[in-house]
C-alpha cells in the first residue's frame, strides 16, 4: 500500500474543481491568443481578442473561486505579503501554492491589460481611464505583454497539477504527470472555448480551422499523457473502482477525448465535448483522491 | 537556546483512558464535536476516531481479534509528530506554520488563511480545519505552556506515563532502554521516528510500537511533498514545450500553405 493513504483530505472540492478548470481554460486560451498575436495573420485578430477576453474573465473568476474557498477569505493577501511584516513579500519558490498565488495575480494583470488593449483596438472602451490604459497596450508593448502573459497562461494551466503532486495524497502524490496533463487539457479546452466563442467576434473559417486542428493535436497529447498518468498510479489502481473511475474512463477519455477526435466535421459539437471532458478531468482527479476514506483503507477494510 | 523537546509515546503501557485527549481539549479550549452530542463510531470502542482540527490528541484503539478468545488491544495516543523536516511547514504559503525555539512545529492561527495545503502535505493526516476558527489547526506541543516552563497538558495528565515529555536526546536514550527491556522479555518492539537519520530527519514525537507501523495508521516511510516537485515540474515543462511547438508548427504550416497557393498572402 502506498504511504500516501495515511494522509488527510484537504477538502478541495466544489470551488477548487471549477477553479482548476477555469484557470486551465483561461491559461490555454491566452497562450493560443498570444501565439496568434505573435505569429498569426491580421484575419486572426477576432480570435486573439476573444482569447484575451476569456483569459481576463477566467483570471478574475479564478481569483474569486480561490478566495471564496479559503477558510478565512479576508486573509487571502497573507499568501502575497507577510501579514505580520507588511509590506514584505510572502513567497516560497518551492511551494506550488505560494508561487501559484503570485502567478494568478500576474496572469490576471497581464490578461486584463491584453483584453483592454484589444478592446481599445476595436474602439470599444468608453471609460477614459480604461481607454488610457488600453491605449498604452498597443504595438510592441502589446506584443511584450502577450508574450509574457502567454507563458504565464501555460504556467497557470500546469501549476495546479504540480500543486496536487507536491502533497502526500493518494493519486496526486503517486504520479508526476498531473501538471503535464493539466497543461494539455488547458490547451485543448482553451482552443475549444475559442472555437465556440470567437465566431461571435467575427472569427474567420481559416482561423477556426487552425484552432480545430490544434485542438485535435492537443487532445492526442492529452490522451498520451493520460495513459502515462494511469500507468504511473497502476500500483494503486483500486482507487479507480469507484464513481470517479467511471468519470475518468467514460467521461474524460470516452466523451472528452475520443469522441471529439472522431468529430472532424462538427468542430462546435466537438468543442463542447472537449470542455465537458476538461471539467470532468478535474472532477475525477481531484475527487477520486478526496473521497478516499483513509481510515478504512489504512485498516485494510 | 532551549534544546529540542518532544514526546516519546510508549504504546505498550497505554490503557486507552483518553485522559490525554480530554486534557488537550480542555487546555486548548477546543470545541466539542457534533454540538457536544455523543456519537458512537459503530465499529470500534474508539469514538473520536481521528486527529483533526478539534482533536489534537487521539487515542487510537486497534482491536485485533481473530475470535472470542484470541485477540489483543493495541492502544496508541497519537499526535502531531513535530517532524524535523516538516511537510506542512514546507508548503504553507502564508508563513503561518513556524518552527519554534523548542524545535516544534506550530500553526499561528492569526496568520493562517485556511488554504488547507498543509493538510494534504502532512504524511500522517494530523492537520485539519477547526470549524470555529476556519483555520488549519493541530497540536502545538503546548507551546504556551513550554514558554513558561510547564509540561504539555497531555503528558501531564497521562496516568501511566505512556506519553513522556522531555528533551529529545534524553527521550531517545530512555526509549532505547525500554526497547531492550521489552525485547529481553520476548516482545517484538520497535521505535518509530526516533532515528535522526531516518525519515523526515526524525520525529520529535516518536513511538514505541509492537506491530507494523501501518497497523497503527502510520506510513512506513513518510516523505516530504517536495520530493515530487522536480519531476512534476520537468514533465510539465516538457508538455508545455510540445504544445508550444505544435502551435507554432501549425501556424508555420498554414503560412507555407498560403505562400504556396495561388493568390495566397505572404507572411504578415
Amino acid at each position: 500500500m502506498s504511504d500516501t493513504f495515511f494522509s488527510g483530505a484537504p477538502h478541495w472540492t466544489w470551488f477548487i474543481v471549477p477553479y482548476f478548470f477555469v484557470g486551465g481554460l483561461a491559461g490555454g486560451a491566452y497562450f493560443l491568443a498570444a501565439a496568434l498575436d505573435w505569429f498569426g495573420r491580421p484575419e486572426d485578430r477576432p480570435v486573439v481578442r476573444t482569447g484575451y477576453d476569456i483569459a481576463a474573465v477566467g483570471a478574475i473568476l479564478s481569483g474569486l473561486l480561490l478566495t471564496i474557498d479559503l477558510g478565512r477569505p479576508l486573509r487571502f493577501w497573507h499568501m502575497l505579503f507577510q501579514s505580520e511584516n507588511f509590506p514584505a513579500i510572502m513567497f516560497k519558490g518551492w511551494s506550488p501554492i505560494s508561487f501559484g498565488a503570485w502567478a494568478i495575480l500576474l496572469f490576471g494583470l497581464f490578461s486584463v491589460l491584453s483584453a483592454l488593449g484589444a478592446r481599445a483596438e476595436e474602439g470599444r472602451l468608453q471609460m477614459p481611464a480604461l481607454r488610457a490604459v488600453g491605449g498604452v497596450v498597443t504595438g510592441g508593448v502589446a506584443k511584450l505583454v502577450s508574450g509574457v502573459g502567454g507563458l504565464l497562461g501555460l504556467f497557470i494551466a500546469g501549476y495546479t497539477g504540480i500543486l496536487l503532486s507536491v502533497t502526500n495524497r493518494p493519486i496526486w502524490a503517486d504520479s508526476p504527470w498531473l501538471g503535464a496533463l493539466f497543461i494539455a487539457s488547458g490547451a485543448s479546452t482553451g482552443a475549444a472555448a475559442l472555437i465556440l466563442l470567437a465566431p461571435a467576434r467575427g472569427a474567420t473559417e481559416r482561423t477556426l480551422a487552425w484552432l480545430a486542428s490544434f485542438d485535435a493535436r492537443a487532445l492526442v497529447v492529452e490522451l498520451l499523457i493520460l495513459v502515462a498518468f494511469i500507468a504511473s498510479v497502476w500500483s494503486i489502481r483500486q482507487v479507480w473502482i469507484s464513481f470517479w473511475g467511471l468519470v475518468l474512463f467514460v467521461g474524460v477519455i470516452g466523451f472528452g477525448i475520443l469522441a471529439p477526435l472522431r468529430m472532424h466535421a462538427k468542430p462546435a459539437q466537438a468543442a463542447k465535448l472537449v470542455l465537458l471532458g476538461g471539467f470532468l478531468l478535474r472532477v475525477a482527479t481531484i475527487l477520486a483522491s478526496e473521497g478516499i476514506d483513509r481510515y478504512r483503507v489504512a485498516a485494510g477494510l | 537556546m532551549p534544546e529540542p523537546m518532544g514526546f516519546f509515546t510508549d504504546t505498550t503501557v497505554c490503557i486507552g483512558c483518553k485522559a490525554c485527549e480530554v486534557a488537550c481539549k480542555e487546555w486548548n479550549q477546543l470545541p466539542a464535536e457534533n454540538g457536544g452530542v455523543g456519537e458512537l463510531s459503530g465499529d470500534s470502542y474508539d469514538n473520536t476516531r481521528k486527529l483533526d482540527g478539534i482533536h489534537w490528541r487521539h487515542v487510537r484503539f486497534i482491536e485485533q481479534f481473530k475470535g472470542p478468545y484470541d485477540g489483543r488491544w493495541l492502544m496508541m495516543s497519537d499526535v502531531c509528530k513535530h517532524c524535523v523536516q516538516a511537510g506542512c511547514l514546507e508548503v504553507c504559503p502564508t508563513g503561518a506554520i513556524i518552527r519554534t525555539e523548542f524545535d516544534t512545529v506550530v500553526i499561528q492561527s492569526d496568520v493562517c488563511n485556511g488554504c488547507r495545503a498543509c493538510i494534504a502535505a502532512c504524511p500522517f493526516g494530523v492537520i485539519d480545519v477547526n470549524p470555529v476558527s476556519g483555520t488549519a489547526q493541530k497540536c502545538t506541543l503546548c507551546y504556551d505552556r513550554l514558554k513558561v516552563g510547564l509540561e504539555p497538558a497531555c503528558s501531564k495528565a497521562c496516568p501511566t506515563d505512556s506519553i513522556q515529555f522531555g528533551s529529545i536526546a534524553e527521550l531517545r536514550t530512555r526509549a532505547h532502554k525500554r526497547v531492550d527491556q521489552l525485547k529481553a522479555q520476548g516482545v517484538k518492539a520497535e521505535l518509530y521516528g526516533a532515528d535522526p537519520d531516518g525519515a523526515l530527519g526524525g520525529l520529535n514525537s516518536f513511538y514505541l510500537l509492537v506491530d507494523e507501523p501501518e497497523v497503527y495508521g502510520l506510513p512506513r516511510k513518510p516523505t516530504l511533498p517536495s520530493r515530487n516537485l522536480g519531476k512534476s515540474a520537468s514533465f510539465s515543462l516538457a508538455s508545455a514545450a510540445v504544445l508550444g511547438v505544435l502551435a507554432l508548427v501549425g501556424l508555420r504550416k498554414r503560412r507555407m500553405d498560403d505562400m504556396g497557393s495561388p493568390g495566397g498572402g505572404g507572411p504578415n
